[in-house]
């Protein structure tokens, strides 16, 4: 029995890679009575050799699939090994990693074979069997498959800590063109359906403390990069939409991953758009904890981020009129978008300031990125010389005076020219 | 006034009273060091801490006054991370702390000694956020899930709570191999726990009682490692920076790299 196990898994745990979503936190499930597990901040396990954390068990439940997505490694069309999991393995390997402090949870998906209902009845079983015969309080995971009725994704809410469907395709276009068997709406009716769900439960919570929690990690989904020739515009403002729409939790960026000779994807062999994504991620950020909208970010006349800066110097130096931002003065909101200035660096500033006025030094000592910060601030003892350079000279002493993680690949291809 | 050594017992009790103590004997402290490490030098003056637990308590008062539990929580990581320089770090940042008039001195960022001792709590924190991910237990004949680890700082007394929490159902003992001690999780409680002398528990001792299953699930996790990694996507300086090389003796998913 344990040869073949061994070969499931390692089928459907290379399937599953593919979701790069391997979040463990926002759930605050607590240990009843004795039994296993809890969870809270989210755990890292450990990290795989491209350094992305392993945090839960992440595998399909079976790679068959009855769609033919071009994307997807678990296409129909493709030639690879198939592979099915029983209930019964998926609840022992979760149990069995989670004792050893493996990791966090499961997170389960799976290709769609038979129905849509057929699949998520029996993902829903599975969490069904880990919460109430083995009274695991870790964190689970699940997909939801596009079509299921509501029935069945109303249950699976009752024992997931987060439930989420992959948009994959930023555009519907796009989707059209790579993956003709599916259709947006399908995606987002689910989608809609939790949203109130969730509301409603919080409310209820309020009146009766008894109320079951329901998906208390939120939904996620995610959007495949570079696959389909879209915009950093586009992504960007679906993801704006996302958030403000559905209140998702999280939005994740995969740079594509060429693994098929379609002519309508980039070839195999290409490389993975791995600034890019950073960049989207950078953007992100900026949109959730900086309180950036989408389009001062990107907009008609910059539709494409900036690969050799991030986000947030591309937009200070497109916004030059806005600083110099007084560090002793400027409300917390206007220190947080100052570039080299960070969330935690921001509160920082702002408690310190009350003790005394702060200078380069001691910004630089608590953690500000001072070599770029010092073009868009003024503080004790020192007021910025840069404020008539025009954007682009300030842009090239920034470069100069920074080492980025990127910068080793770039000067390689440099040199060849 | 020239500057005193004084010498503790190193508890955090001790560490606690050698802070009343510069009050009760105006001391103007320049060294401070723990007596367990340090050889008779009789030449040099010093004073000589004993730990009173009513004067623990009275400054431990006195802190909580001024900087809350959280600013107790954030000295007492110092204590933790057995720097050579945190006792006289941690008694300095509390005089600086009984000075101000004001509550709060915790979040000067801009003064000296309490930076360093943020610097060193998020240091020792990590460390306890690693321990927490990175405890492998093993499952012996008897029932009982067993770990190895080796951590920078002695953060053992800081993960107690976690994993008791979460493993509430299942015997289990975490050992610290470089300190000598563990803590063991009988179902009802998680207590500290040495071995006698000549009796450290090693790989070597688990191994030869390891329930029969053990070796099938560390397979399992060790392929579940291979699959899920992404060769196009392959980066070792950040895989490195997120799990140093010294951790990995105790990762099984790492062994034979």
């Amino acid at each position: 029995m344990s040869d073949r196990i061994k070969e499931k898994l390692e089928i459907l745990a290379d399937a599953a890679k593919f979701d790069v979503s391997c979040s463990s936190s926002g759930s605050n499930r607590q240990n009843k009575n004795k039994g296993l597990g809890n969870t809270g901040a989210g755990i890292c396990h450990t990290y795989t050799e491209d350094g992305r954390c392993v945090s839960l068990l992440k595998i399909l439940l079976t790679n068959h699939c009855i769609y033919d997505c071009a994307y997807c490694v678990s296409r129909r069309s493709n030639d690879v090994k198939r592979a099915a999991f029983t209930v019964q393995e998926v609840v022992d390997l979760t149990m069995n990693f989670y004792r050893r402090n493996y990791i966090e949870g499961l997170f389960l998906s799976s290709g769609i074979f038979k129905d849509s209902d057929y699949t998520m009845e029996r993902l829903v079983l599975i969490a069904q069997k880990l919460r109430k015969e083995h009274n695991f309080n870790g964190y689970i995971h699940l997909k939801t498959i596009p079509g299921a009725s509501n029935a069945l994704i109303h249950e699976a809410g009752l024992y997931a800590d987060r439930l989420s469907i992959n948009l994959e395709i930023p555009t519907e276009e796009g989707l059209k063109l790579l993956a003709p068997d599916k259709n947006r709406s399908a995606m987002i009716e689910p989608m809609s359906y939790l949203k109130n769900q969730i509301a409603q439960t919080k409310e209820e919570k309020k009146i009766f403390k008894s109320t079951p929690t329901f998906v208390p990690a939120g939904q996620s989904t995610q959007m495949i990069i570079g696959a389909s020739g879209e915009t950093d515009q586009q992504i960007i403002h679906a993801a704006q939409y996302f958030y403000r729409k559905f209140f998702l939790k999280r939005v994740y960026y995969s740079g594509y991953i060429p693994i098929s000779y379609d002519q309508r994807l980039p070839a195999i062999g290409s490389a993975v758009p791995t600034v890019r994504e950073n960049r989207l991620y950078q953007s992100d950020w900026l949109m959730r904890f900086y309180g950036f909208q989408a389009n001062e970010l990107v907009n008609g006349e910059h539709p494409l981020l900036d690969l050799d800066i991030d986000p947030k110097l591309s937009w200070a130096l497109r916004n030059l009129d806005k600083f110099p931002v007084d560090i002793q003065q400027a409300d917390y909101r206007l220190i947080l978008r100052v570039p080299g200035i960070g969330v935690a660096s921001a509160q920082k500033i702002v408690a310190a300031r009350k003790f005394g006025a702060l200078g380069l030094d001691n910004l630089q000592k608590l953690g500000v990125a001072v070599n770029r910060a010092k073009y868009f601030i003024c503080c004790k003892g020192y007021q910025q010389l840069h404020s008539d350079k025009r954007a682009e000279v300030l842009k090239a002493y920034i470069l100069a005076s920074s080492k980025s993680k990127f910068s080793t690949s770039d000067n390689g291809q440099l040199r060849l020219f | 006034m020239d500057g005193k050594i004084l010498q503790f017992d190193g508890s955090w009790e001790g560490l606690l009273t050698a802070i009343f103590e510069v009050f009760e004997y105006r001391i103007d402290p320049k060294a401070v060091i723990d007596g367990r490490h340090v050889q008779i030098n009789l030449f040099e003056p010093r004073h000589l801490v004993t730990t009173v637990e009513a004067k623990a308590a009275r400054v431990r008062n006195g802190l909580l006054e001024k900087v809350g539990l959280q600013g107790i929580r954030e000295l007492y990581h110092v204590y933790l991370s057995e720097l050579e320089t945190a006792p006289l770090l941690i008694v300095k940042t509390a005089l600086y702390y009984f000075a101000q008039q004001h509550q709060n001195g915790q979040l000067n960022y801009g003064h000296n000694e309490v930076l360093a001792v943020k610097q060193i709590v998020k240091s020792v924190l990590r460390e306890r956020h690693r321990m927490k991910a990175f405890v492998r237990f093993q499952l012996l004949q008897d029932g009982l899930y067993v770990a190895l680890i080796e951590p920078d700082f002695n953060v053992l007394p800081l993960i107690r709570k976690h994993f008791k929490e979460r493993y509430a159902d299942q015997r289990w003992l975490i050992y610290d191999v470089k300190r000598h001690y563990g803590l063991y999780y009988d179902l009802q409680d998680a207590t500290e726990v040495t071995f006698g002398e000549g009796h450290d528990i090693s790989q070597h001792s688990i191994s030869i009682g390891a329930n029969q299953q053990e070796d099938m699930y560390s397979d399992l996790w060790k392929r579940y490692f291979k699959s899920v990694n992404i060769p196009e996507r392959k980066n070792t300086k950040l895989h490195l920076q997120h799990v140093p090389r010294r951790y990995w003796r105790y990762l099984n998913e790492k062994e034979g790299f």
